[in-house]
């Protein structure tokens, strides 16, 4: 549609970075020939964060930049969602506090679905979120398992003061098999990278970028920025130069210290260039997955005045080094760790009572009384204030997107945990309330009473007998956080 | 016309103790026979004389079920009420305040109050497992005893300005105490002393609570037998008879939960409980008139955050006055005199009752090796949940009076 563009853009990474040289370190004796990709690092999930989570964070990053921006239109695209029936959109819609009015879809399939979801939402009007995530495993010992990384991006579209105007999008579909992954596999089966590129990437890309530049009327020396994901740095290159852009013109593909993320992963790089850019910049976003899904973008002025919420460069700059590769397959499901008896738990979740407490357990929303003002995690049926008890007068009050400070916490080895120590504590909320919850994303040694806390979506539990998992909210630093 | 309390309406006639401990060789209804025989011995009456029973067991599910009905079969009880409770670790002191309130409201002359845990039959350490409650499951952090209970330490280090090294220090005085106690008690699980330096370097189960930290895990029953002090008289118990002089029960609303009223440094519950306790006792100035308290030490740091909750010490001044000695064996108030949960564990339908057992032999002048110097008034306490969410309870015993 004309006039549309992007309104808001964000991109999210775990805070786990896996050292590709431990990897290889590691791996070694069975295939020597990774030594060569044993540099920088690649993200990867904790095992309380999945594709839903990541887009959670990426879509609440993207909204709260977009100066309250309501979306009408929720996709999520993924190709490791975790289920296959129960649309990982409408979850995600609660943890974000949007409004039921809303239409949601799931996209998937193959790798192109997170831009192929952004240029449908551009192709039409009104205001769309697109959050798209990955978090792809690879087999121990692959070249993919130092090459893919995990993430998150979000991109709201609409026509109401867009940051990045669409000038042209394309699309072409070719059964080009350089990877694939059949349906209740873990991981992929991929081809040899050489025929990829010789065959498939220099084949397929040059020529539907030709047809973008043609149908935008736009020379190839006019593009600022041009984003190529789903290809090696090598093949990007060679593609630029089929192409005719200079090869300083190449965005970062982020290989280095992240990896490539998969369905989110053209959006993340795009996020990473409109963060940095200045207005009047062109800028072609192409994705190779089974033909080519590409975008011709160039920004406006209302790009000086956009404020990213929390950079990908940011993200990219802090993080948590992971060198123990033993842990890091256990994160990845791939090696089964004798957690002992008490780990045989029951995880049934009584769903009537969750469809009762949705709002609470998913939207983090609590009360606030309307007679003395108390602010309370959960509601109950009367005020928890003692100099109030008053029955029903609890209103509905958000919590998620408040800062907390540290109470009283413990590392607690002895607790089941996919990711010991399993730490938790009391926190206080700064404008009031208090809650008993786990914390994420601190490694032991760091919690100390009095520090800021932010609050995020995360698996609460896996229950394995019945292939299902439950979600709530945790407690992660608030370095930004100012001092109290 | 007011109520006035319980002090001095109800006197223990009798009671038993089994041996403490990981008991391969018995089930809960051979542990539950073991006390029985006990008192209803010490007592000097035939079991047809009870007539209503109160039965504390916490974990049913690994257990014996839910009801009364495994008491009473167990036991062979002549088809009496049987009332099973369960209030988390105060289960036993539970029990106890249903017995002790029958028999002064004089429905009966003779109750019973019996509790028994069996928890070495989970095949791991630690409590079992066990559901929060459908909802709580969707949200609580899937914590356990020692770390949740770990929250005092952190809690209190920030709010008094005590570096954890020392509080550590404090904690392992505890320990230590309870070890050197216990040691001198043949029917404690754990009978081994300890060197502060062992504790200290323990391996860590739940910052900053290292394994010597947390009370043991062991199988056990305790049973009183209560009545009028005039049937006590009847039945022929001529001298000293130990009377309750307080029993209470505070639980928490959930102010400590979700309300910014609560620091996390002490327990609520126990200071609401203890207040109410001392009104019903008479009791004024705890320091001077408790001769000996058996506190709910499930982890040293609850010990010390009770010397100050119970008013024996100062807010911030518990940690000073527990490394200074004052409720070691010889202190001003002797803690845990028995040992304690860590070295009894802590079965928790039985513990409390556990603990008024060794307040009744200490008062009686029974306790051996372990007996202090002619006690008066002993105070016993049990505090179940989470710091944040929680029951606790109170129960004073001493001399009739009057």
């Amino acid at each position: 549609m004309p006039g549309t563009g992007i309104v808001s853009i964000a991109g999210y990474l775990p805070r786990s970075r896996m050292s590709r040289k431990a990897i290889a370190d590691a791996v070694k004796w069975a295939n020597p020939a990774l030594a060569g990709l044993g540099k920088g690092h690649r993200t990867a999930c904790t095992p309380d964060e999945d594709s839903i989570t990541m887009a959670v964070e990426a879509g609440r990053s993207c909204l709260a930049a977009s100066g309250g921006a309501i979306p009408e239109i929720l996709q999520f695209a993924s190709t490791t969602a975790p289920f296959a029936d129960r649309s990982n959109a409408i979850l995600a819609s609660e943890a974000l506090n949007l409004p039921s009015a809303l239409r949601c879809a799931d996209f998937g399939g193959f790798l192109g679905a997170g831009i192929g979801a952004v240029i449908d939402a551009l192709d039409r009007s009104g205001t769309s979120l697109t959050v798209a995530a990955d978090r792809r495993a690879a087999l121990p010992g692959s070249a993919l398992e130092m090459s893919v990384g995990h993430g998150a991006a979000a991109v709201l579209t609409g026509s109401n003061n867009p940051i990045a105007i669409c000038l042209a999008t394309h699309v072409n579909a070719e059964d080009f098999v350089d990877h694939y992954r059949a349906a209740g596999s873990e991981t992929d089966y991929a081809l040899e990278e050489r025929w990829v590129r010789d065959e498939g990437q220099m084949k397929i890309v040059p020529p539907a970028i030709a047809a973008i530049l043609d149908k935008a009327g736009i020379a190839a020396a006019q593009i600022d920025h041009v984003l190529l994901a789903g290809t090696s740095a090598a093949a990007g290159r060679q593609i630029a130069k089929a192409c005719g852009f200079s090869e300083v013109r190449l965005a970062d593909a982020l290989d280095g210290q992240c990896g490539n993320t998969g369905a989110p992963h053209p959006l993340l790089m795009l996020a990473n260039t409109l963060e940095q850019a200045k207005p009047g910049a062109k800028i072609l976003v192409a994705s190779f997955a089974q033909g080519t899904q590409i975008m011709l973008l160039e920004t406006s002025e209302a790009i000086s005045g956009w404020r990213p919420h929390e950079t990908v460069r940011s993200q990219l700059a802090s993080g948590s080094e992971e060198e123990n590769y033993v842990r890091f397959l256990s994160h990845s499901d791939q090696l089964t760790i004798d957690w002992g008896m008490r780990a045989e738990r029951d995880n049934r979740t009584a769903l009537s009572a969750f469809n009762r407490h949705r709002k609470t357990v998913t939207g983090f929303i609590g009360g606030k009384c309307s007679a003395c003002g108390t602010k309370q995690f959960p509601r109950g049926p009367a005020c928890v204030n003692p100099q109030c008890r008053e029955f029903s007068t609890l209103e509905d009050e958000p919590f998620k997107d408040k800062i907390g400070r540290i109470k009283s916490f413990t590392e607690d080895w002895l607790a089941i945990s996919a990711n010991p120590p399993l730490m938790y504590g009391n926190v206080a909320f700064d404008d009031g309330g208090v809650i008993l919850m786990e914390f994420t994303d601190f490694a032991p040694g760091e919690l100390k009473v009095g520090l800021p806390v932010r609050f995020v979506f995360r698996i609460k539990d896996k229950d394995p007998k019945r292939n299902f998992r439950r979600y709530f909210w945790k407690a992660a630093p608030a370095r930004n956080a100012e001092k109290r | 016309m007011m109520a006035k309390g319980i002090r001095d309406k109800v006197v223990i006639i009798g009671m038993g103790c089994s041996q403490f401990g990981e008991r391969w060789d018995c089930s809960a209804e051979d542990l539950l026979a073991e006390s029985f025989r006990e008192a209803i011995a010490d007592a000097g009456i035939d079991r047809d004389q009870i007539e209503a029973c109160w039965f504390g067991l916490s974990m049913d599910e690994q257990n014996l079920g839910k009801s009364g009905l495994s008491a009473s079969q167990s036991l062979r009880l002549p088809n009496i009420p049987v009332t099973r409770v369960e209030n988390l670790c105060a289960t036993g002191s539970e029990a106890l305040r249903g017995a002790v309130y029958a028999v002064a409201s004089g429905a009966v002359d003779i109750a019973m109050a019996i509790g028994v845990e069996k928890l070495k039959d989970t095949g791991y350490g630690g409590l079992p497992e066990r559901s929060k409650g459908t909802f709580n499951e969707l949200w609580q952090p899937s914590a356990t005893a020692p770390g949740s209970f770990a929250q005092f330490a952190s809690a209190y280090s920030a709010r008094h300005n005590v570096e954890m090294d020392q509080l550590k220090e404090a904690m392992a005085h505890i320990s230590w105490k309870s070890h050197e106690n216990g040691a001198k008690n043949p029917k404690a699980h754990l009978k081994r002393r300890l060197s502060k330096d062992a504790i200290l370097k323990a391996p860590m189960v739940a910052y900053p609570l290292g394994l010597f930290d947390c009370c043991g895990v062991s199988d056990g029953s305790a049973c009183a037998i209560v009545a009028s002090p005039e049937a006590a008289r009847r039945l022929g118990h001529e001298g000293e008879l130990v009377a309750i002089k307080a029993s209470q029960i505070a639980v928490s609303n959930g102010m400590e939960m979700s309300h910014d009223s609560w620091d996390g440094s002490y327990a609520h519950t126990t200071r609401i409980a203890v207040d109410r306790a001392y009104r019903e006792a008479g009791i004024s100035d705890p320091v001077a008139e408790l001769d000996m308290v058996e506190v709910h030490d499930c982890f040293s740091i609850t010990e010390l955050v009770t010397m100050e909750d119970l008013g024996l010490s100062k807010p911030g001044e518990g940690w000073r006055d527990v490394l200074a000695g004052k409720f070691d064996a010889d202190g001003s108030v002797a803690c845990n005199i028995d040992g304690g949960l860590k070295c009894f564990g802590h079965p928790i339908g039985a513990s409390g009752l556990r603990m008024v057992y060794e307040s009744y032999q200490q008062l009686l002048g029974r306790a051996g090796d372990r007996q202090l110097p002619d006690p008066k008034t002993a105070l016993t306490h049990n505090l179940g949940g989470f710091p944040n969410f929680n029951v606790c309870s109170i129960t004073v015993l001493g001399h009739l009076q009057g």
